[in-house]
């Protein structure tokens, strides 16, 4: 196969990658686009065997790429709905790690003859990929909740921080003006560090934000690689996974109301929680799942709000009998979905969707926030950040800001719950202690179960 | 390649990128993001590369984890994207009822 050819197929599977994303914004054309996405990257693979054989230590490269299918795909396959976010950032981090190794075998292999411009974009792929690597574990730790989901904070962490990235800049001159194995080893585990506490002090509740964040930087190591390997490919793919996470990020951001640099940095100004009032009992009204059914039974309109404690319990099917139920009783009854429910922006929308919830049912934020004054009922299902009103009331708050579901303005709020324990953000909330709040402890599924059979036997 | 060739290539890429999904709507952020996510996985194309290029063991060594790490992100990234995309075909056969 000559240049030429090679060129030509692999633009085409350039122009599949923005098919992909095209297609992945609209619902209606978003599985087509991804299998448009997996066609590019499957001729994008072929030609690259095909103009470069016979490949020297093919077995080795068959044999990686077997045991990376067997890895890659039943992780992807036996994932449950609510894990999904983790798995997301883990595939993102193996990218990261990927691209860095990528470069690192580059520079190992580079003469004395490499222009400046190689040796630069070598180095800023080993950074931004093992930044990319690191940063994608910790918010996989976070997400797993394997580790805390509060921000994590300690005294001159932002000295720390800021002390890394000089070194991190520092060195990465160093290794460019030297060219030496040594001086890239150092390299890579500082830019490891760096990610490793540029993630930590962010919230639990933001971590998609720099999940999408990170992702765009695996792009643009990916482009930098493409300019070092002269593979036009690599260059159209990274800079559009580049672009288009960037706008992503910052959609996500506005959809949250963040701005991405309260993201990043927001742990650090915030004003100490004032933690008295976290400590104490205070008095919360507990029901029954009979008294649940008796206020639905009596009610015109509902709102059900889900979230991620919705996910855990595998609550889809037994809230839409529940929904069914209600409708057949004349009940209009309608899902308050928040853009960050759950654990990802359009979680709740997924998982509802496995339900067959129909679309019409499903009211975005803006949509449904007007409609709590005429609502009788707002049962929220296993979600906490998303209602609570310490957003729109508490400056300083790690969720202060966040645009929230305002069912405190329904006359009755139903709180399905496990525990008392805070939600995501580590937020006490304060409408759980409200006079027209009660809460049904328990895992969402059994308690929905038993409100269904008692709203049937009214 | 000459440098203004790919200067050119960069820019429009960064173009089409955010043009392509500058108005999707947040029930589609984290598919989207997602099969991103799969699509960087062709950084596999590099990894193959390098390792055609390989001479000595530690060359070898680390282009084979380049690959397997890549493939994951590819191959993983595209499987667990279409699982959620399934679920919403799902969703507008529930509509049409």
């Amino acid at each position: 196969m000559n240049r030429t050819m090679y060129d030509l197929i692999g633009l085409a599977a350039g122009v599949c990658f923005i098919l992909a994303l095209k297609g992945l914004s609209h619902p209606k054309t978003a599985r087509r686009g991804n299998l448009i996405g997996a066609l590019g990257a499957t001729i994008a693979t072929l030609v690259v065997f095909a103009y470069n054989a016979p490949l020297n230590n093919l077995g080795w490269i068959i044999g990686a790429i077997a045991v990376g299918s067997l890895i890659g795909v039943p992780a992807a396959r036996r994932v449950q709905m609510t894990q999904m976010p983790q798995l997301v950032a883990l595939f993102n981090g193996v990218g990261g790690g990927a691209a860095a190794l990528v470069a690192i075998v580059e520079y190992l292999a580079l003469g004395d003859g490499a222009s400046t411009a190689v040796v630069i974009f070598t180095v800023f792929t080993v950074v931004v990929g093992c930044v990319s690597f690191s940063g994608s574990i910790i918010t996989f730790l976070k997400l797993q909740e394997l580790m805390t989901t509060r921000p994590v904070v300690f005294p001159g962490g932002r000295f720390v921080i800021a002390a890394t990235l000089a070194a991190v800049f520092g060195v990465s001159g160093w290794v460019v003006i030297e060219l030496g194995t040594t001086p890239l080893l150092v390299l890579a585990a500082l830019s490891l560090l760096f990610g490793v506490l540029f993630v930590l002090p962010v919230g639990g509740a933001d971590v998609p934000i720099v999940i999408s964040l990170l992702n765009a930087f695996t792009g643009l190591t990916v482009a930098a690689s493409g300019y070092v390997l002269d593979s036009t490919l690599l260059i159209i793919a990274g800079t559009l996974v580049g672009a288009s996470g960037t706008i992503l990020t910052r959609l996500m951001a506005d959809a949250m109301g963040r701005s991405l640099f309260g993201t990043l940095f927001g742990a650090f100004t915030a004003k100490p929680q004032d933690a008295s009032s976290a400590g104490e009992e205070r008095p919360v009204r507990s029901g029954s799942p009979d008294d649940v059914a008796i206020l639905l039974n009596y009610a015109r309109r509902v709102v059900i709000v889900p979230g991620f404690g919705l996910a855990v319990a595998q609550a889809q099917h037994t809230v839409r009998e529940l929904a069914d139920l209600m409708i057949s009783k004349g009940i209009d009854v309608a899902y308050g979905i928040h853009p960050v429910a759950g654990r990802m922006p359009g979680h709740m929308n997924v998982l509802l969707a496995e339900a067959n919830v129909p679309y019409d049912q499903l009211a975005e934020m803006d949509e449904v926030n007007p409609t709590f004054g005429q609502t009788d009922v707002a049962i929220v299902i296993g979600a906490n950040d998303v209602v609570n009103p310490a957003a729109q009331t508490t400056p300083g708050c790690p969720i202060y800001g966040m645009p929230i579901l305002e069912v405190s303005n329904a006359a009755n709020v139903i709180f399905l719950k496990r525990s008392m324990r805070p939600g995501f953000a580590g937020i006490e909330n304060e409408l759980l202690y409200d006079p027209k709040t009660m809460l049904l402890f328990g895992d969402a599924k059994a308690s929905l179960t038993k409100v269904v059979s008692a709203l049937k036997a009214l | 390649m000459d440098a203004m060739a790919i200067v050119s290539i960069f820019v429009l890429a960064v173009f089409v990128g955010f043009e392509v999904v500058s108005k999707v709507s947040s029930t589609l952020h984290t598919p989207l993001m997602s099969g991103a996510n799969a699509i960087h996985g062709v950084i596999l194309v590099g990894a193959i590369i390098v390792a055609d290029h390989s001479e000595t063991t530690l060359e070898l060594g680390l282009s084979v984890a380049a690959i397997i790490l890549a493939t994951i992100n590819m191959i993983g990234g595209f499987v667990v994207t279409d699982r959620m995309l399934e679920m919403f075909k799902g969703n507008k056969k529930g509509a049409d009822k």
